[in-house]
């Protein structure tokens, strides 16, 4: 550019815009928390590696819903595709090395992402529900089906998982090893995650979700950011998978089917989507409640969660956070109205 | 002619158009009220299943009859059906995809537990009428009367209602409305009162297909989830709003479904969800729907 | 002789049996101030559409510079420097008037693909919005939510939008409709003061608009061009006046 530069920081909106990327005070929070749940509670550390695992998937599907809009139903096509891509090259004797198999799940669970997106991004609404759905319990058939690579309906036990770097076990008793080696995965996924959407790259995704038409006219190429997103976001959900299948040392049909999309998509809604944080919100909520509740009162819960989906839906669209948001405008508008009359308009 | 290649052609057509024409009046009126609304409704299942129970039940427990039991179930989910409908669906008429979408998963979790809390969550066993029972002779072949029972009511459904699509002002409005949502609404039709009366009728049929079909299907608290994909497939091939098409899209899937199970048990249902894959591609729209959605 | 900056010829569009755009031959030369007006339903949006690639044409071409568009994608044009705005706002309501600008900035630069950089980081893409929203005088709005904004504000938007894509082409789809009197000096005095190098096409019922601002004028009715002149010759042309009194041709 020739012209002289603009002095941006003689503008707030513009300064908001050059520092929208910045690490909060907060942000390194969920981290200590985990950490420290590492030590305040070595007993549950099975659910805690659960939990992690489902933090990720929340954020694959973030990325997809949150920010381009894609709404789809059949996300767990990519979590299964990763599970299972880890879980029969292990059983088999191909593969078993943990990250070079996470990498590989991801890559099968891209693949499919990519394949798929192609064509059924280019439809909306009902059609491409449709489509999301049809997919997932296409996989879930064939893995269904092909008992002689997939175990069928009994999955894959036993997995042999050698150690991590070849030094720290997986003990599935114990699983020390296992929370702290899905932790890793999850930061380096979520900062690649967190660089995405503050990208150029992740505006024109909002940019898409908030008017496609618009999007097309400026000249973006929609269809391919969409399929771009969609692949990455399949990728990092089948990273998620292959985690799964790892920490538990086994696969089975539940890592694709309705009930896991479902849940991944009440857990994100629950905490806010299109917000990066929303996935570990929810999670930390839907998680927590369903250890306790659904262990003593199955059916209860279920009602309870069906309640709360209504309720959300009909009266807090953006889930935990955008309750917080709420609460905190109103707070500020009372603040701010309060200064105004104490020291008059400034 | 009844033998072909060693398939079971008359049988297998049979059994197909039974289970089809089930899958059909169950899916209609979800057919109809997206069509109207765009609304997204996956708890249309979950009506099927509560007017499962009420015709079962009301058949054990009160002792009534399989036919006055179908009229009950219609009513009573036709009239809860009207209450959803006014205070809650109607508030989500505007909302987002997605919002949709949760509030009625919300609303099939809600139906699942409330039946599995209230009656338990074993199967339930439908007592067919001695009438129905056994075999009939139809003169070439005999067959389950069940099966005939059901493709005559069906057949009678169908063209009923096919006659109020096409020939009562109500049909009319309604295609109208389907068709162009916006224009009908400037001609002064009551789009809000049409989709009312659509939605507690369709859940009215859908209550009795849950009826029609415990015997082969099943009835328990699952059932809504278990059968969701097909009911959308039904409606995704046949079309948003489309009465006829939803029925050939049934029956098509029905056959299809009944011949892949008994000849190729292994991977029939792949084949079907393959198929609405590579139709919904090629025919966004369904394959009988008139406009892309 | 040069070729004109756009072109169209024998340009016609069918829906059904409806003719929404007849045999239209069109030319905009660069740096033009051409209106182009007609009644309701005359096919003026239409013509838009089919120039920015919304539609493709049953017949005819369009040609940028002599260069075949005709079956060109849409975000293809937009790179090529045809740009519009639409007759109703097609904004990203739930974000601020200086995001608004940054996406048709960005994708411009060539920044919208780029993944691992911060957007804040893209000095440029900022600057040039920045510097866009004082040109139009909405930089004291930058950091509002567009839905919050009056509408007459929003049509700015809509304009800084598609002055970010820097274009040779500028379509303004009746960039004053639904602005309250009161509003519309701000939209026209940013129209007046369009860069000169810019060919612009205006859309618009408000004759006091077109008459002031343009230079030429194209008239279509029912789909085709009616008559076409300065706009003195058009003011004079009893054909169009009957026009306008709903004298002659309906639809």
């Amino acid at each position: 550019m020739s012209a002289p530069a603009y002095d941006l920081g003689r503008h707030p909106a513009a300064l908001a815009l050059v520092n929208r990327h910045r690490l909060r005070v907060w942000e390194p929070l969920p981290w200590i928390l985990a950490l420290a749940f590492y030590f305040a509670f070595p007993n549950h550390l099975g659910f805690g590696t659960d939990l992690l695992v489902t933090i990720l998937f929340a954020l694959s599907l973030d990325l997809a819903l949150g920010y381009a809009g894609i709404v789809t139903l059949g996300h767990a096509a990519f979590f299964g595709a990763g599970a299972y891509t880890v879980g029969m090259l292990a059983h088999h004797g191909i593969w078993n090395e943990p990250i070079s198999g996470l990498l590989m799940g991801a890559s099968v669970a891209a693949l499919i992402g990519f394949a798929s997106g192609l064509i059924l991004l280019r439809t909306t609404g009902l059609t491409l529900l449709m489509l999301t759905l049809c997919t997932m319990a296409l996989l879930e058939e064939a893995a269904n089906m092909g008992e002689k690579y997939t175990g069928g309906f009994d999955g894959l036990p036993n997995l042999p998982i050698p150690p991590l770097f070849g030094l720290f076990e997986f003990n599935p008793l114990y699983p020390r090893v296992q929370y702290l080696y899905v932790l890793g995965v999850l930061f380096l996924c979520f900062i690649f995650v967190r660089t995405l959407v503050y990208s150029p790259f992740g505006r024109s995704l909002t940019g898409i979700r908030e008017n496609v038409l618009r999007m097309h006219a400026v000249g973006a190429p929609v269809n391919w950011r969409l399929v771009t997103c969609y692949t990455i976001s399949a990728a990092i959900a089948g990273i998620a998978g292959g985690l799964w299948a790892q920490a538990n040392a086994y696969v089975n049909l539940s890592t694709l089917s309705l009930d896991r999309a479902a849940t991944v998509l009440i857990i994100l809604v629950l905490g806010g989507y299109g917000r990066l944080y929303g996935a570990f919100i929810g999670a930390v909520v839907y998680m927590a409640l369903s250890h306790f509740l659904a262990q003593v009162y199955p059916t209860a819960w279920q009602l309870g969660l069906g309640l709360m989906l209504v309720l959300i839906a009909l009266f807090a669209r953006n889930g935990v956070i955008g309750l917080w948001d709420m609460l905190r405008n109103r707070l500020m508008a009372k603040g701010a109205t309060m200064r105004a009359t104490k020291s008059g308009p400034s | 002619m009844r033998v072909i290649f060693g398939i079971d052609v008359a049988s297998m057509v049979l059994g197909g158009l039974a289970a089809g024409m089930v899958l059909f009046i169950v899916s209609v009126g979800l057919s109809v009220t997206m069509g109207l609304m765009g609304f997204v409704n996956l708890a249309h299942g979950g009506f099927a299943m509560l007017g499962g129970y009420v015709i079962v039940l009301a058949m054990r427990n009160w002792g009534i009859g399989f036919l006055p039991a179908l009229a009950l179930g219609f009513v009573v989910i036709a009239g809860v059906s009207i209450a959803f409908e006014r205070l809650l669906y109607s508030r989500l008429y505007r909302a987002s995809e997605l919002d949709q979408v949760l509030f009625t998963i919300g609303l099939v979790f809600m139906m699942i537990s409330t039946v599995t809390l209230t009656i338990g969550p074993e199967n339930q066993q439908l007592m067919l009428p001695s009438w129905l029972q056994g075999q009939l002779d139809l003169g070439i072949l005999h067959y389950r009367t069940y099966s005939v029972f059901l493709i005559a009511v069906g057949t009678a459904i169908v063209i009923g209602l096919w006659l109020g699509f096409e020939r009562t002002r109500m049909g009319a409005q309604i295609r109208a409305a389907v068709d162009n949502r916006r224009m009908a609404e400037s001609l002064g039709i009551n789009i809000d009162r049409l989709f009312m009366f659509t939605f507690a009728f369709g859940s009215g049929m859908a209550a009795i297909g849950g009826g029609l079909g415990a015997e082969f299907l099943g009835l328990n608290p699952q059932y809504p989830l278990i059968y969701l994909v097909y009911f959308l497939i039904v409606v995704s091939v046949g079309g948003l709003g489309r009465v006829t098409g939803v029925f050939f899209a049934s029956i098509l899937i029905g056959i299809f479904d009944f011949a892949l199970k008994k000849y190729l048990p292994q991977g029939g249902t792949l084949f079907i969800f393959a198929m609405t894959i590579l139709l919904l591609l090629w025919r966004p729209q369904g394959l009988f729907g008139g406009k892309a959605t | 002789m040069t070729d004109p900056l756009l072109e169209t010829r024998a340009l016609s569009k069918s829906f059904g049996a409806l003719a929404a755009a007849r045999d239209i031959n069109f030319r905009l030369e660069r740096g033009a101030r051409h209106a182009l007006i007609g009644p309701n339903g005359a096919g003026k949006t239409t013509f838009i559409n089919l120039l920015t690639g919304v539609f493709l044409p049953t017949q005819g071409k369009v040609l940028l510079e002599g260069r075949d568009i005709t079956t060109m994608q849409q975000s293809a044009r937009v790179k090529l420097g045809i740009a519009r705005t639409f007759q109703i706002n097609r904004l990203f309501r739930g974000l601020s008037v200086l995001d608004n600008v940054y996406m048709a900035v960005a994708e411009r630069l060539g920044a919208g693909a780029q993944m691992m950089k911060p957007a804040g980081m893209r000095n440029d893409v900022v600057e040039e919005a920045m510097r866009l929203l004082d040109v139009l005088k909405l930089s004291d709005y930058a950091g509002h939510r567009v839905s919050e904004l009056p509408y007459g504000r929003q049509r700015l938007v809509e304009l800084a939008i598609a002055l970010g894509l820097e274009p040779q082409v500028l379509l303004l789809d009746e960039p004053a409709a639904g602005v309250p009197s009161t509003e519309s000096h701000i939209i026209l005095d940013a129209v007046a003061a369009l860069p000169k190098q810019i060919g612009v096409l205006i859309i618009d019922h408000d004759m006091d608009l077109v008459f002031r601002f343009a230079e030429r004028i194209t008239v279509l009715v029912g789909g085709a061009i009616f008559a076409e002149g300065t706009p003195k010759e058009i003011g004079a042309d009893q054909r169009v006046r009957d026009v306008y009194l709903g004298k002659a041709h309906h639809g």
